[in-house]
């Protein structure tokens, strides 16, 4: 079984958020970075849980993103990947991040492939759905469940408020969401096996981005909250009804 | 030109997402067509009832290809009618069936996707959209470098606006020759009640209720607020509620008018997922918790005394008010 999982380097989810002077981009300074955590702790685990039951097999872990991921990429083979993909190029949008996945693929087939559910940075959700659209593959997104059978994939996914249970025949892409595996935190062991395996890294195929981030701001402070006596419940619902207008 | 939007339904009935996503696209290109398209078995009079919502023209794809969810078709389907209306822009909704269809969509018609739209475009210079960013941390404009655009907008970012107009209903055929590749076994719904992401409110506790048996303090006052319930992820990795009620960086992100919290510290993970409502009404006995700086309206109490007494509270202001 020859899978492929997609990860993406984020910023940790306790890091304070500042941006550049201009409100251009992220003022990196002093970020500690992690691999998105739906792409690791489900998507990757999933994928190796996978492969240990097949007994046989691969699980390649691929990345547009500069020489500065490679720490993040060490971390997934830590995890447990058996060899990276490093595709040299700045993840402008998801659109030009699936167009370069697309064209790897198209030259190294898998099976299937995996993403998280979206990255904490951008929160866009859309990288997975436009790799299938370029490879022409069903794509489910967010999966909760995944088994194989033979060349048959059944898959549980979140349809808010529930869940439909799918099937697909041959190569899909899948967005994997929380209930699809538990985090594995790396062994001292795979801390080291990680050091020695391959980091393939590649030139990008030429491709646009569809958008671009700018302006960006902290959100507006929040007014002071206010304090309202525990054994004055109607004045709480006074002041929902009149003041914030939610009832 | 046109703007098209696509209009999700669950189990034959138009779902809310389509009169929000209908009242957004109305108000990013007023005066232009608005076609509203619908894919699956939908009774007439609601098809034609997206009138009131802004559509001037319904397109109905109906047929076999639909009757199960594949977002390759639902997709391809949209694709086709843009370009038959030579719409500039698409609109859907930022949902778990948005987030299926758009990214396809896009790639179809090679249009730049903003994902999760806070705001209408800003068109005074270029095309620019707000949406959240860092997980509701901060907030960014993306501007779309292409002709053709595509919108999923955020649950609850516009309020929905509704007239007395009906629609013309067209069926619409996109001659795609291809079948489902996804094959649909099963759909099973949480509950007959109101879908965490599409809850209007909330109720919410977290581990600060000691034990799951004492969840009927938050289903009573949900009750009594037509709320949803939602948990934080240690209450949902314990077994205390079901997965589907973790609401944070790792479990669902929501909007609600109204996010009640009791016994919830107020994590930042946990705050990624529910920063985005309207009003936080915090309920904690310890005045340090952090999600008093991310509340409105905050109760230094016991949740186990003031729950009920709230509760008691909104169940004498509802009888007032009939
Ligand atoms: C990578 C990562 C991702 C995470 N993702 C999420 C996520 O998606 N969602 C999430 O929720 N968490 C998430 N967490 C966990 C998060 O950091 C917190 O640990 C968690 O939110 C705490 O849950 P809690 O507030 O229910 O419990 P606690 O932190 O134990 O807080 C309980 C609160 O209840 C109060 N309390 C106690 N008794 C009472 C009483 N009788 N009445 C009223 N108040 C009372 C206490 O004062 C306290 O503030 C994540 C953590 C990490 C590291
Ligand atoms: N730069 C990247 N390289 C590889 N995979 C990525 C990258 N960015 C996003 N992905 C994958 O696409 C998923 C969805 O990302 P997004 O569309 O940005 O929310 C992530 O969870 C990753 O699995």
């Amino acid at each position: 079984m020859n899978i492929l999982v997609c990860i993406s380097k984020v910023p940790d989810t306790t890091t304070k958020i500042r941006f550049l002077s201009d409100a251009s981009g992220l003022d990196t300074n002093g970020v500690t970075w992690i691999v998105n955590p739906s792409d690791e702790w489900y998507a990757l685990v999933r994928a190796l849980e996978l492969k240990e039951a097949a007994g046989a097999g691969k699980v390649t872990i691929i990345t547009v993103g500069g020489a500065e991921d490679e720490p993040i990429i060490r971390k997934a083979l830590a995890v447990g990947a058996d060899e990276a993909v490093r595709i040299d190029a700045p993840a402008y949008d998801a659109a030009f991040v699936a167009k370069q996945i697309a064209a790897w693929v198209k030259e190294n087939p898998v099976d299937f492939i995996l993403t998280g559910k979206e990255t904490i940075d951008y929160n866009g959700s859309v990288m997975g759905g436009m790799l299938a659209a370029h490879l022409d593959v069903p794509y489910i997104a967010l999966v909760e469940k995944l088994e194989k059978s033979g060349n048959t994939t059944q898959m549980h996914r979140d349809i808010g408020g529930g869940t439909e249970e799918v099937e697909v025949e041959g190569v899909f892409v899948a967005s994997a969401t929380k209930g699809l595996a538990e985090q594995r935190i790396p062994n001292m062991r795979g801390i080291m096996a990680a050091r020695t395996k391959p980091i393939h890294v590649k030139t990008p195929a030429d491709a646009q981005p569809g958008v671009k981030f700018k302006n960006y701001s902290l959100p507006p402070e929040k007014g002071a909250c206010k304090m309202i006596d525990p054994d004055n419940m109607d004045e709480l619902v006074r002041l929902l009804n009149q003041e914030a207008k939610v009832l | 030109m046109a703007t098209i939007v696509f209009v999700d339904s669950f189990k034959g009935h138009i779902k809310k997402s389509a009169f929000e996503s209908l009242t957004y696209a109305k108000k990013a290109q007023p005066g232009q067509e608005l076609i509203a398209l619908v894919a699956g078995d939908v009774p007439q009079n609601e098809l034609e009832a997206l009138g009131q919502y802004g559509a001037s023209k319904v397109w109905h794809a109906n047929g076999p290809a639909y009757k199960d969810f594949d977002s390759e078709i639902q997709g391809k389907t949209l694709a086709k009618a843009a370009e038959k209306a030579n719409a500039n822009l698409v609109v859907l909704p930022f949902d778990h069936t948005g987030k299926s269809i758009a990214p396809i969509v896009a790639v179809a018609l090679g249009a730049g996707l903003v994902s999760g739209a806070t705001s209408l475009p800003d068109t005074s210079n270029g095309f620019a959209v707000k949406v959240n960013v860092f997980s509701g941390k901060a907030l960014a404009e993306v501007e779309v470098l292409t002709e053709t655009k595509v919108i999923t907008v955020n649950p609850n970012s516009i309020p929905v606006e509704k007239d007395e107009r009906t629609a013309q209903v067209e069926s619409f055929d996109p001659g795609l020759n291809i079948s489902p590749r996804v094959h649909v076994k099963a759909v099973h719904k949480n509950t007959d009640e109101i879908p965490l992401p599409e809850a209007e409110r909330v109720v919410s506790a977290g581990r600060g209720l000691k034990g799951p048996e004492n969840w009927g303090l938050v289903e009573d006052l949900a009750k009594t607020l037509d709320a949803a319930t939602a948990c934080s992820r240690p209450v949902s990795d314990i077994g205390w509620r079901p997965h589907h009620e973790h609401v944070g960086q790792t479990g669902i992100t929501i909007r609600p008018n109204l996010y009640i919290a009791a016994g919830i510290s107020g994590a930042i993970q946990h705050l990624a997922g529910v920063n985005g409502s309207k009003t936080i009404v915090v309920i904690n006995t310890d005045p340090e918790a952090p999600f008093f700086k991310a509340a409105d309206y905050g109760v230094v109490g016991d949740a186990f005394e003031v729950l009920p007494k709230l509760n008691d509270a909104l169940r004498k202001f509802k009888e007032a008010s009939v």
